[in-house]
């Protein structure tokens, strides 16, 4: 695992935080690269954004010592609300976490977590 | 300018090159290759700040989810002969094989089905030999103004 965020990630101005409990969040402020139709953020950038939560949460998870390559299986995003031109914010949840396999869930929001504004579902293979 | 302001009938081409003026389109560095009645290839050249992983070089999904939520956009536009306002409602990538680092990648999207509110789409992208996918989707959308 490497500290330093994906070619991709940094692209696209993506920054990590944590929440009061210690949960990883990833941020992705508003700008023109990740903008899509007029006035809303990209579905293509904010798929690029649920899956960096996504890989960031599971190499958390697997932690420092373990080698695991990820390799990914399949993606599936669901897109509730419009995003609009403000910071978005995505967390991840590794719902299990196996010898070969990771199914993780990722969560986007802006204004309120309750309210996401999409949603992946993504199947990993971790080779050793 | 936006696609909602060119004139009548769909021409890919330059719906792509308006499209990717700005935006994560131009971001991605999405380019139109070819269409049909109703599908639309487009081309996404090698961008190595694009990669998930910067040891291997392996594109993240985000350039990909890109290239065939508007080659699969299009697609419905040439099925349906006009532009109409649409979100996509969910998208879904298997990854059959990983891109080659510093190949461009063809995604090809087409319209199967199509209802007054929702449009079914899937499509494949491949690194160079049509033969060989590296990846299938399958999503949809909705018509926002239906």
């Amino acid at each position: 695992m490497t500290d330093e965020l994906a070619p991709y990630a940094q692209t696209m101005g993506i920054t990590e935080e944590r929440d009061e409990t210690g949960q990883l969040i990833l941020a992705m402020p508003f700008r023109s690269r990740v903008r899509g139709r007029p006035g809303f953020v990209h579905g293509g950038a904010l798929s690029g954004l649920l899956e960096m939560a996504a890989y960031r949460s599971l190499m958390e998870a697997l932690g420092p010592q373990d080698s695991a390559r990820i390799k990914p299986v399949n993606v599936t995003v669901s897109f509730m609300r419009g995003a609009g031109e403000q910071t978005t914010y995505a967390k991840a949840t590794i719902e299990r976490l196996g010898k070969r396999v990771a199914n993780i869930e990722s969560v986007a929001w802006q204004d309120d977590p309750t309210k996401p504004v999409a949603v992946a579902q993504l199947n990993v293979m971790l080779n050793r | 300018m936006e696609l909602s302001d060119l004139p009548e009938g769909i021409d890919p081409a330059q719906m792509i090159a308006l499209a990717s003026s700005i935006g994560h389109n131009k971001a991605c560095g999405v380019s139109y290759h070819a269409h049909g009645a109703d599908w639309c290839e487009l081309m996404l050249p090698y961008q190595a700040n694009l990669a998930s992983d910067a040891a291997t070089g392996i594109l993240a999904s985000g350039p990909i989810f890109t290239l065939m939520d508007m080659a699969t956009s299009i697609s419905i536009w040439l099925a349906k002969g006009k532009f109409q306002s649409q979100a996509t409602l969910d998208m879904r990538i298997d990854y059959l094989r990983p891109a080659r680092p510093g190949n461009t990648i063809y995604g090809r999207g087409e319209c199967y089905h199509m209802t007054r509110t929702v449009a079914f789409v899937r499509g494949q992208a491949h690194d160079g030999d049509p033969d060989k996918p590296i990846a299938h989707v399958a999503g949809t959308f909705f018509f926002t103004d239906s």
